[in-house]
């Protein structure tokens, strides 16, 4: 069968998957509340996923799809782990906004 | 254009559109819901590369469990309400800067790291059905998978920790 | 054998210190005196065991103890050299050291730190011996600085008195700028000949082929040092000041033993001195003018120890001007009669002083004669041979001095019987308003005149004595001396044969010496002249009588710069280096505090701080990378 990516092209997945990311990354900047914050992490994560099924695809090989695999394992981790915090912090401070964690100033 | 491009840009329009969205609207749930459309659209993606096996854990996973997650943190929160204060004026602006500066070093890199020209190579052996998949999964990489479920079972048990309510003095 | 001998000789004194330090003050205090003055006895047995076998063979005794220092060329050792020089000076330093630590027992037995105070004996005849017995200019040095620390300790002994504790400041800078000459001309002895053994220093210098300027140069800085320790001009004002101590410590330090190590040092290196004329003009004109001027001030002084001590600067000057004109034997010959009736003379005033319960002024002294005979006879035999009469001790050795200028410099001979005439003169002057007339103190005084204790006037006796014989060792028949010390001189000795020239010299000096007494005699007896009080003395005799100014011109030159600059330093200085420094603490709180602003416990903060951070480090990898 033919490689999708002679009709595609590297490039476009390597645009839209960095695009993704920056989105990502402006979103944890950008935003206050912890839960967005999150969600903009997974964005990120999922943005490194889809480029290395696009180099698994380039190189023909099963082993950048494996390493998805993995990378959604920890990712599922640690989003368990990350709002079982978030709720810790609600219990403790009332509110889930980031600039109220400011205990470590110093 | 050939027609997979098409489909190509369509769903890269539904991505990005979406992930912009979950950042940028002010219900959390709203966020949540785009969140699950942009994780839909990237499942499409891995369609459009025959990697049928992963398209379907992602959307088990991430749509299936992990959204499912965030919303009843949210609920659990109460949060469907919308009164969060904006950061200052000076850190949205550098964020936007930031955005800008991350998205050019990174595609600098990779656009300058291309070696290839001309065609890309068709092996045309089977590389990622999920029968080849299982294959390299259970013997090359036999250490991280088990490695992968400790790693959940441990998380479980972090979460279950960590969110346990702590016994007050007041019977 | 002899090496044991020898290290006990050297160590005897300073097991005397030991004891004296450490258990001084438990046991009573005459036993503290009998220790210290026995170690000093037996090392003055053993140097008459030395002396003897010296004369026996002839053969002088040298040991290295250890080797000291071994740096590329240039090898030292601590040696011990027992030649005819180390000899001499060991007999009369120990024997006139025992005689005083004697004297000492009965004169500081009131003082409740007697102990301590025959420690510090201890310790100096200790450092006298290393001076003298050492075998190289190093060790030599040990010994000249270790002597000049006890005089400084023993000049200050009564400590509580500001002045004294001056005084003996005085004499320990003195002595160090004298010293600083002592090691520049060691140094450049080391430079050139890689050696400062006196026999491998004696062999070098003779080979011949050597820098005569720089040895020049070396001769004059070690006659510097002899300078200060010697106290000639210009570094003399701290021996009258030095009175300030107690009288066996003027006897022992400032009259017989530490005053001579100058000599000493140059008479050992004769050799060096022999090959610079130079240097050996300048000796002798220094000693000549020093005996001059320190004469005339002691014409006038009113203090009886003053008087002495100007006394021993002027003979000395004396000394140096023998030396200056190649006479070791001449000079170490006054040294030792010089030591006789010196120490005599001092502790004959101790005694006075001790009678009159602490009074020195003559002018309240007088007619001590019944009183005390026996201190007077002493002291009259003692002046009697530091006026150079016949046939005391004093009249050979000044005579032979005498000969020696008139045969090289009728002008240094003119100066040196000037200066002894005034010698004559102001010591019969001591006598007369001392021990004559009638007695000018209080009632209370007069009541209790009374001669010293025995072990006071055992010692006077024997100094006197031997100030009556001393002449004996040089007699220009025998010349006993003279051929006992050819083998350390390296020049051609000159001998003199008693001609007519000679024979009309001695008169000469002896008509001056009587020329002085009778003027005395005149002023003093005849016409009862008493000095007057300090503020009645007006004119010439006042410059004289406040030492020509000399203290108030070295304060003005030397010490009120020195005092100014370190007030400078103190004020000025240390404050803005105090600055400079703290600053440098302001400099690291202000940084601290403005990063401390990093901070701020804002997760937003640390987010962007972590973004840029990687978008940094992957832009310089990739431009590093693709530079390559």
């Amino acid at each position: 069968m033919n490689n999708i990516l002679n009709q595609i092209g590297i490039e476009n997945y390597i645009f839209l998957s960095v695009l993704l990311f920056c989105i990502g990354v402006f979103g944890v900047l950008y935003r206050r509340n912890a839960i967005i914050v999150f969600m903009s992490i997974e964005i990120m994560l999922n943005a490194v996923n889809l480029l290395f099924v696009a180099f698994s695809t380039y190189h023909q090989d099963a082993e950048g799809q494996v390493f998805v695999f993995f990378s959604m394992a920890v990712a599922a981790a640690e989003v368990a782990v990350g709002l079982a915090i978030l709720v810790s912090v609600y219990r403790n401070l009332g509110s889930i906004d980031i600039d109220n964690l400011k205990n470590l100033k110093g | 254009m050939s027609s997979i491009l098409i489909i190509f840009y369509f769903l890269s329009a539904i991505t990005l559109a979406a992930a912009f969205l979950t950042i940028y609207s002010k219900n959390p749930i709203h966020s949540a819901i785009y969140l699950v459309i942009c994780f839909f659209s990237i499942a499409g993606h891995y369609l459009l590369f025959n990697a049928q096996f992963l398209a379907i854990v992602h959307i088990i996973v991430y749509s299936g469990a992990i959204m499912v997650l965030f919303l009843f943190t949210i609920m659990l929160m109460n949060l469907n309400k919308e009164d969060e204060v904006h950061k200052p004026r000076i850190t949205r602006l550098g964020a936007i800067v930031v955005f800008i500066i991350t998205s050019i070093v990174l595609i600098t890199i990779f656009i300058n790291s291309k070696t290839i020209l001309g065609d890309y190579d068709v092996s045309g052996e089977d590389f990622q059905s999920i029968r080849k998949l299982g294959t390299v999964l259970l013997n090359e990489y036999m250490v991280p998978f088990e490695f992968a479920s400790i790693l959940l079972l441990v998380a479980m048990i972090g979460v279950v920790l960590l969110s346990k309510k702590e016994k007050t003095e007041q019977k | 054998m002899e090496t044991k001998l020898a290290l006990v000789l050297l160590l005897s004194p300073f097991v005397g210190f030991l004891f004296n330090v450490f258990f001084g003050k438990k046991v009573s205090r005459v036993v503290s005196g009998v220790i210290g003055t026995l170690t000093v006895v037996v090392s003055f047995l053993l140097s008459i065991c030395f002396f003897a076998q010296l004369n026996l063979n002839g053969k002088p005794f040298e040991i290295s103890l250890f080797d000291w220092i071994q740096v590329s060329n240039f090898k030292l050792e601590f040696g011990i050299l027992l030649d005819q020089l180390s000899l001499l000076w060991l007999l009369f330093v120990t024997g006139i050291g025992s005689l005083i630590h004697l004297y000492s027992i009965s004169y500081m037995h009131d003082d409740e730190n007697m102990h301590k105070f025959f420690a510090y004996l201890n310790l100096f005849v200790f450092f006298m011996i290393t001076l003298v017995i050492g075998s190289n200019l190093l060790v030599m040095f040990i010994g000249w600085e270790g002597v000049g620390l006890c005089s400084y300790l023993l000049i200050g002994f009564w400590y509580k008195n500001q002045s004294y504790n001056d005084a003996a400041k005085k004499a320990f800078i003195m002595n160090r700028v004298g010293d600083l000459g002592f090691l520049i001309g060691m140094f450049i002895l080391a430079t050139m000949f890689s050696t400062l053994n006196y026999s491998e220093l004696k062999h070098a210098v003779a080979a011949g082929d050597v820098n005569t300027a720089l040895l020049g140069v070396a001769a004059l800085c070690l006659f510097i040092g002899a300078t200060g320790k010697s106290a000639q001009l210009p570094l003399y004002t701290w021996l009258p000041d030095a009175m300030a101590g107690p009288t066996p410590v003027s006897a022992l330090i400032h009259a017989a033993t530490m005053v001579t190590a100058g000599i000493f040092m140059i008479t050992r290196m004769n050799f060096l001195f022999d090959l610079t004329p130079d240097v050996q003009n300048i000796i002798a004109i220094v000693g000549a003018l020093t005996a001059l001027v320190a004469a005339s001030i002691g014409l006038l002084q009113n203090d009886i120890k003053k008087v002495l001590a100007y006394s021993t600067v002027s003979q000395l000057g004396l000394m140096f001007l023998a030396l200056g004109l190649g006479a070791y034997t001449v000079a170490v010959f006054h040294v030792i009669t010089h030591a006789f009736f010196k120490a005599c003379l001092f502790l004959g005033s101790g005694s006075v002083i001790h009678g009159l319960h602490g009074e020195q002024d003559m002018r309240k002294m007088g007619g001590l004669r019944k009183a005390m005979p026996i201190t007077f006879w002493t002291m009259m035999i003692s002046t009697l041979a530091i006026a150079g009469i016949f046939p005391f001790a004093g009249f050979w050795s000044k005579d032979e001095i005498l000969m020696v200028a008139f045969e090289h410099n009728k002008v240094l001979w003119i100066v040196a019987s000037i200066a002894s005439i005034m010698t004559a003169f102001y010591m019969f002057r001591l006598m007369y308003l001392t021990f004559f007339k009638e007695f000018r103190g209080t009632e209370e005084q007069k009541h209790h005149l009374h001669e010293s204790p025995s072990l006071m006037t055992i010692p006077l006796v024997i100094l006197a004595a031997l100030a009556l014989v001393g002449g004996a060792i040089n007699l220009p028949g025998s010349m006993w001396l003279n051929h006992f010390m050819e083998p350390i001189l390296s020049g051609e000795h000159e001998t003199h044969h008693l001609g007519t020239q000679e024979f009309i010299l001695m008169g000469i000096a002896l008509v001056g010496a009587i020329i002085g007494i009778i003027w005395a005699n005149a002023k003093y007896i005849k016409q009862a002249f008493v000095p007057k009080v300090d503020s009645e003395i007006v004119g010439f005799n006042k410059t004289i009588y406040n030492k020509y100014y000399v203290d108030e011109f070295y304060t003005f030159l030397i010490v009120k710069p020195i005092n100014s600059l370190a007030n400078f330093f103190r004020t000025t200085l240390e404050q803005a280096l105090g600055k400079v420094v703290f600053s440098l603490g302001t400099v690291a709180n202000g940084l601290a505090t403005e990063g401390k602003k990093l901070q701020n416990g804002n997760i937003g903060l640390y987010l962007f701080a972590f973004v840029i951070g990687v978008c940094a480090i992957i832009s310089y990898l990739f431009i590093t990378h693709t530079a390559q």
